[in-house]
Parts: structure tokens; sequence; C-alpha cells
């Protein structure tokens, strides 16, 4: 073929000219792709004769970068997002957990006594697969549709990256980018969606340092969890007149906790795992843009909605299916779930938990927002409860916040346990849908096995510290 | 305002919000320098310091009529060819 | 029946010898007439041009072998159907980072019918580093002047005729996200597609430096001799000289040659031919 030797000349030559011209050629070469540029634009725009009065869009960067007021926006408009999310989803919830677990799941258990099912394919299928769904659609879809819209109209605007703007310092102190706010701060809404917001980080090491820190940012499946167990258990350690604010401020304490960790870990990791160069820093803050309000709610809306749909069916499914399972297939006399809370109740012991913990967080892998009633329906089960719940491996959750602290009561839990429960539902695995997102964006079994695992390993010796420090000084 | 030493070149790191300055040189490397020159900073440019974090690192600086926040130990290796000049914060 | 009537029942592009640089690059050409690329500086409001021409016809994926997602589409535009490919935001080609490497290589070995710049009027001079960069590769390009209701905004008035003239290219303002524009997007890039417009895009100017611009017009002149037809050849030059590895190796193992073979016309029967010497 003619063109091979061609190709090696074109080569040769190539070498020995950039041998000549040297270094400076890029240089040259974007030097003057810009003269040009310049030169075209001057020609096509005409700024206005005299410049504006009053820019709007100057003034308001000038006001959210301000040394006074710039934190308090920031911390106000994020803590207010955070408000109208807890606030807005509560009826909602209510309103699905009603309509999903009170109507429909004992209409289906009556149309399976209908088509006469066997009572363990009735049990599989409603007890089981579909009552996980329902907890996950009913406690996760009022706070994703309203969070991530708010926050999706947050990014249009233009403000988030004033957000990296105004907090890099802080991360690039701990060897992490200013954007890694913008993910922390999706993961509170959920962790998937967290870890897919970073790819807005350019540098690929550090955004894996955003996206294994990621789980410290309490996702909104978390949030149940936190709440009850300081209302019952924090909040009525206290004055009746401070027990909401105390119990508050125990949950926001862990989110706070969680923050620092981040800080924390990300320095860590940038010291260890992921040393190396420093990466080149770029942030374009770009021009603020009037957002299409209503547009953007509804799509946004529209996509949220189908992924919490989707992932309800494809990862609370089976892991519905599993707890019933193990809950009612017996070996040797005991449920399969009875003696896995038994051979785990010693490690559960030193960690200042349990074995219903523990096996609900495995069970639960698939999604945080079951943990409450599958630890109550395994409490029930292990310590033999009679007139609570609704029978083994049937999840369920209570009304009354006195009934609740019953049942734990009864399945041995002390204030410890909750603090550690708290401590334990920050720093612990993501969920498996996290995990699927993780190694989606990172195609790395390596770094996904690290994002997994560190948080487990940490959260294990943090509840092993606080358990053995609590009962060293006589506490508990 | 600005405190440096006669000999040492004056660098972007100096410009104070609203005044400006003209690229003389980048002092970077490697990928960190070709960064800077695709988002238009190459020697010639006119820059403009808009703002700084509250925290006081980065700075937005406005080069071709686009915002580009950098951090000091990037704007310290970016030295300017003039006197910076203030410019009318309108 | 000749061997056009023959395949006729396929799409052009199914039987075009770049359908297997396409392939590689993830791109199924089964049922689209057109290929059409998306580019553009990230935050001009890409993504929203792409949702105003592909409507919910799109999916999201990834680029082969890459972390990088990848949005597809497609419209139809009289009786062709369009592909549309959505190339991440970058702010150069000169292939600094794995984006910029993307948009490169889709643009330069995929060959696009048509590559569409989105531009951003607001800040136009610096948007414009990458649309200049992109006609030094392909001459089928229009340019999306987007966020024209900004620059409004801002008091900017942008004689886009003025801006058509100097680029040599169409340019179409528009306000994607109001929709305003589209349609004359659309008609553009139909016509670019098809032929009936046929750009003659500006080449930048040559460089401060004289030894500089004489080594280019040396290389280019090589480049053009060994590979007749490459329509970019001082683009090439250009990056040759920038010591662009993976142009290097595009000339080393024929790529290069097989861009300059393909473009040749594009009638469906000269296609067909070039594709039985390849067979």
């Amino acid at each position: 073929m003619s063109a091979q030797p061609a190709a090696a000349d074109i080569l040769k030559t190539a070498g020995n000219l950039r041998r000549e011209v040297g270094d400076g050629f890029h240089d040259h070469l974007v030097e003057a792709l810009y003269t040009d540029a310049a030169q075209i634009a001057d020609r096509a725009v005409t700024r206005p004769d005299a410049p504006p009065r009053f820019d709007l869009d100057r003034a308001i960067d000038r006001l959210v970068t301000s040394r006074t007021w710039g934190f308090p926006i920031m911390v106000l408009l994020l803590t207010g997002v955070f408000w109208l999310t807890i606030q807005g989803a509560n009826v909602p919830s209510q309103m699905l957990a009603t309509l999903l677990l009170d109507t429909v799941h004992p209409a289906l258990k009556d149309l399976g006594a209908a088509l006469s099912f066997p009572w363990w394919l009735s049990g599989v299928l409603f007890d089981g697969a579909y009552l996980a769904m329902a907890w996950v659609v009913s406690v996760m879809l009022p706070p994703m549709a309203i969070f991530f819209p708010m926050f999706t109209l947050l990014e249009d605007f233009g403000y988030l990256p004033r957000v990296a703007f105004n907090l890099d310092r802080l991360f690039s102190r701990a060897g992490a980018h200013g954007k890694q706010a913008l993910s922390m701060t999706m993961g509170f809404g959920c962790n998937a969606a967290g870890v897919v917001a970073t790819r807005v980080i350019d540098s690929p090491r550090e955004r894996l340092i955003a996206i294994i820190t990621n789980n410290f940012a309490v996702c909104n499946g978390r949030w149940p969890t936190l709440i009850m167990v300081s209302t019952i258990f924090i909040g009525s350690a206290v004055p009746a007149a401070l027990a909401g604010l105390v119990s508050a401020l125990a949950v926001v304490g862990i989110a706070v906790l969680g923050v620092l960790l981040t800080f924390a870990v990300s320095w860590f990791l940038s010291r260890t795992m992921l040393k190396g160069e420093a990466s080149v820093f770029s942030l374009e803050l770009p021009p603020y843009r009037p957002p299409r309000i209503l547009q953007t709610l509804y799509t946004s809306l529209i996509d949220r909605t189908i992924i919490v749909l989707w992932r309800a069916v494809t990862m609370s499914v089976p892991a519905g299916i599993a707890i019933w399972l193990i809950s009612n297939v017996s070996l040797g006399g005991q449920s399969i779930a009875e003696h896995l809370v038994t051979g785990l109740d010693g490690f559960g012991w030193l960690l200042g938990l349990n074995g219903v913990i523990l096996v609900a967080y495995i069970v639960a892998i698939p999604a945080n927002e079951i943990i409450i009633p599958t630890v109550l329906m395994l409490t029930v089960l292990a310590a033999g409860l009679t007139g609570v719940g609704e029978g083994a491996g049937v999840m369920f959750e209570v009304e009354s916040n006195t009934t609740i602290r019953d049942i734990l009561n009864a399945g041995g839990w002390t204030t410890l346990t909750a603090v550690n429960l708290m401590l334990f539902s920050l720093i612990h695995n993501p969920c498996s849908t996290t995990i699927l997102t993780i190694y989606n964006e990172t195609k790395s079994k390596k770094w996904t096995a690290v994002a997994t695992l560190l948080p487990l390993l940490l959260g294990f010796a943090v509840t092993l510290t606080t358990a053995t420090l609590a009962r060293a000084l006589g506490l508990v | 305002m600005t405190h440096h030493t006669a000999l040492a070149a004056r660098t972007l790191a100096d410009l104070q919000p609203g005044q400006a300055g003209t690229i003389a040189a980048l002092h970077s490397t490697g990928p960190e320098r070709r960064r800077l020159m695709d988002l238009g900073m190459v020697p010639g440019t006119r820059v403009v310091a808009e703002m700084h974090s509250p925290l006081g690192d980065p700075v937005a600086y406005r080069v071709r009529g686009a915002l580009v926040a950098l951090r000091a130990q990037q704007a310290r290796l970016i030295t300017l060819a003039e006197p910076a000049t203030e410019v009318d914060p309108s | 029946m000749t061997v056009t009537d023959s395949l006729s029942h396929q799409s052009a592009c199914a039987t075009c010898p770049m359908n297997r640089h396409l392939e590689r690059l993830g791109v199924n050409m089964e049922d689209w007439d057109y290929v059409v690329a998306l580019a553009g500086n990230p935050n001009t409001g890409k993504s929203t041009v792409f949702n105003a021409l592909t409507g919910l016809r799109q999916h999201t994926g990834n680029w082969p072998g890459k972390t990088v997602a990848r949005a597809e589409g497609g419209f139809i535009y009289g009786d062709k159907r369009y592909k549309l490919v959505d190339l991440p935001g970058t702010y150069s080609l000169l292939a600094a980072s794995v984006d910029e490497e993307i948009a490169r290589d889709f643009i330069l070995f995929g060959q696009p019918d048509v590559t569409v710049v989105v531009v951003d009027a607001t800040r136009l001079e610096r948007n414009l580093n990458l649309a200049l960069q992109v006609l030094e590769i392909t001459d089928k390009a229009v340019i999306c002047l987007n966020l024209m209701d900004e620059a409004k905004r801002h008091g900017l008035t942008i004689d886009d005729r003025r801006l058509a003239r100097d680029l040599g290219v169409p340019v179409i303002p528009t306000v994607a996200r109001r929709g305003e524009g589209i349609r004359e997007l659309i008609a553009m890039v139909h016509d670019v597609a098809t032929g009936e417009v046929k750009p003659r895009p500006h080449r930048i100017p040559a460089t401060q430096d004289d030894s500089l611009n004489r080594a280019v017009e040396r290389l280019t002149g090589q480049i053009q001799a060994a590979f007749p037809g490459l329509p970019n050849a001082r683009w090439v030059a250009l990056r040759l000289l920038d010591g662009d590895a993976q142009i290097e190796r595009a000339i080393r193992d024929g790529s290069l040659g097989d861009l300059s073979r393909g473009t040749e016309p594009q009638s469906v029967a000269d296609r067909l031919m070039v594709a039985e010497v390849h067979a």
C-alpha cells in the first residue's frame, strides 16, 4: 500500500518540525484561536452604550459570596430546602402509607384468600415483596419528589456553583474539590443521586473522594430511623418541655457529624489511598438564568418518581421476599431469622447494638427505609411478644411511640442502643442502589468495594468505641 | 492594599475585587496550563477580579465574558503586565 | 436490478463505510438517515437544545469503554430520520481530557453528517474557541446561537448575519428553552446534511510566529499529498505539531487514510463503490 511510506514520512517530518518549533507551539495555537475569536466576537456583538445602571447578576453574586451574607444565605437556603422536604413530605407519606399499607395490603391478602393461595405464597408475595415495596414508596416518594425539584431549581438558576465557590477552601484543605459540596448536598436527598452528581468533578481522584464520602450525607431514607429513635429514646430522657427540641438537635447533630466525617475521611483518603498529584482546579460560575419553575418542577417530579418506583420494585421486592423467608423458614425448630439474631447477638452487644439490629441491617442493604419495620418485626419475633405485630415476616409500624418504646424495651434496648443505632445509621455501608451506582460510575470493583466497606468498618469502630467507653464509664 | 516587594512581579493573586490586569505570562505547566489557556487566559488577555469567596479563596475572575474561579495557588502563577487599574464596579 | 436498487431498502447510513467507525463509537445507524453531533461548551443550554430537538425520543447510556454519559436521540424532518448524539460539554478539542477526546474522536472519525455547535450568546468570545476548532475539523457545521433571551436581558445585540459571514457557516439564533429558533435550526441541519447548503468555514489565520506558520504549511502540504480528499489536512498538521498521540496513531494505523477515502462524493452509488472496495 502506497499509504504506508507516506504515513511514516509525515510522522518523521512532523517530529522534526516539532523539535525545531519547540514547546511553544500549543501556546501559539491557542493564542491564535483566541485572537481570532475576540475579533469575530467584537464585530458581531454590540454592547449597550452606557453600562446598565444596576447589574442584577453582579449584585446577586456580590451578595451570595459576601463575607457577611454569603454563609447565612447558604445555610438558610439549604436548611429551607431540608425543612420544606421534611414538612412537606409528612402528609403525603402518611396518605401513601394509609393507602398502600392499610388499604391495599389487606385487599391483596383477601384476594389471595379468594384465589386460594397457599399461606406461603400469600406470605411471600403480599407480606414480603409487596410490603417492602410499599414501605419504600411511601417513605421515599414524597421527600424525593420535593427535595430534588427544589434542588434542580437552584441548579438551573445557577446558584449551586456559588455554593462550591463559597465552600471550596474547606474542601481544598481536605484535599478535595469545592464541587464536592454539591454532591454531598445531593446525597442528603439520596446517596445514589449524590454519587451521580459527582460527575461535575473533573479530576478522577477528587471524584472518587466525593463518591466514597457521599455515604456520610444522611439520605432521606435514613431520616425516619433517626427521628424515631431520637424521639423515643433521646427525647424521653429529658424534661417533656425540652423533648422536641433535644430530639431534633440530636438528629441535626448526627447530620453535622456526617459532614465532619466527610471532611475527615476526605482528608484521610487524600493522604493515603487517593494520594496523588494535585489535580487541576476548575470551577466556572455560569451566568444566572431565571429558571422555568413550573417546567422544571414537572420534569424533575416525573424523573424522580420513576426512579423511586423503579428502585422500589427492583431492590425492595427481593429484600421483602428475603425478610419473609428468613422469618418463616425454620431450621431445627427455629426460624432462620431467630438463628441469625441469636448468632449475631454477641457481636451486636460488643457494638452496643444487638442481633436484631444487625440482621435488620443485613436484609435492609437494599433499602434503609425498611429498617424500622424490620427491626420491630424481628424484635417481636425474637422476643416472642404476643399481641403486637402481624406475624412472622410481616413488617409493621405503629402509630404510637409509646408502643414502639415498649416493644423495643422488651427487646432489651437501652439508651446506648439508641445512640449507637443513630451512629450506625450514619456510618454504615451504602444501600444496594448506591453500591450499584458507584460501580456504574467508577467501573472499578476495587473502589466500589472500598466505598462499601470503608463506612461499614468505620461504623463498627465507632460503635465499638462508644459502647466500650460507655460501659467503662459505668454509664450503662 | 497590595503588599509586595518591588522585585516580585505582580500576579493575578494581587488583584483586589474590582481591579483589572492584563496577563503577561503563565508560569504553570502541563494540564494546569492547558486548562487555563482553554479558558481564554493567554498572554494579552484582560482579566478582572470580580469577587472573593467569603473564606478568601478562591477568587472569581472575569475572562472573555465568562466568570472563572481560581485558587490563590493558581493565580500566583499568572503574572500581569501592567499596574492594576480600577474598574468601575457598575 | 442495479446495485443501488438492491440496497435501497436499507438506510443510507447502514451501508456507508463510515458505519464501521460509527459502530466502534457505539452508534447504531440501522434506522437512521443522518447522524448529527451536538457540541458546545459546558453550561450553554446544550441539553435544552438536545431536549428541544429530540423531545422524548432519547435515551442515555455511556460512551463505549468510558464512564462518560452519552445522550442519544432522534428526530424526523421531511422524510429523513436524524440521529442526534450529544457530545460531552468541552472547552476545546485539543484533547486534554477524556471528554475532549470523546468529542474530538466523534467529530473526526465518526464524521457526523452535521455538527451543531451550541454557543452561549452571552459569552460569545469564549465559546468561539471551540466553534473555531470544530470548523477546522469539519465543513458541515451549524452554529446554534442559544440563550438569545439572556443576551437581550444583558443588553447585548448580536448580529448573527455578520457572525455567519465571518465564520462561513450558518448561524441560527435560538431560545431553546422556549423552543424559539428550533424549527429553523432543524431546517438548516437538514439543508447542510443534504448538501443544499455548503458551508465554507473560516479557517483560523496564521499564528504570530512565522517559522511556525511555515512549518504548518509544509506539513499540511505533505498530508494533503498523501491523503488527497482529506478536508482537514491543516488541522491534522496542527495536531501533529502539538504532539497529539492519537492523531499520530491514526496516521500510523491507516484510519486517517480511511477518512480521506471516505470523504469522496456522497452519493449512495459512490458510497457503495467504496464499500465494495473495502469488502
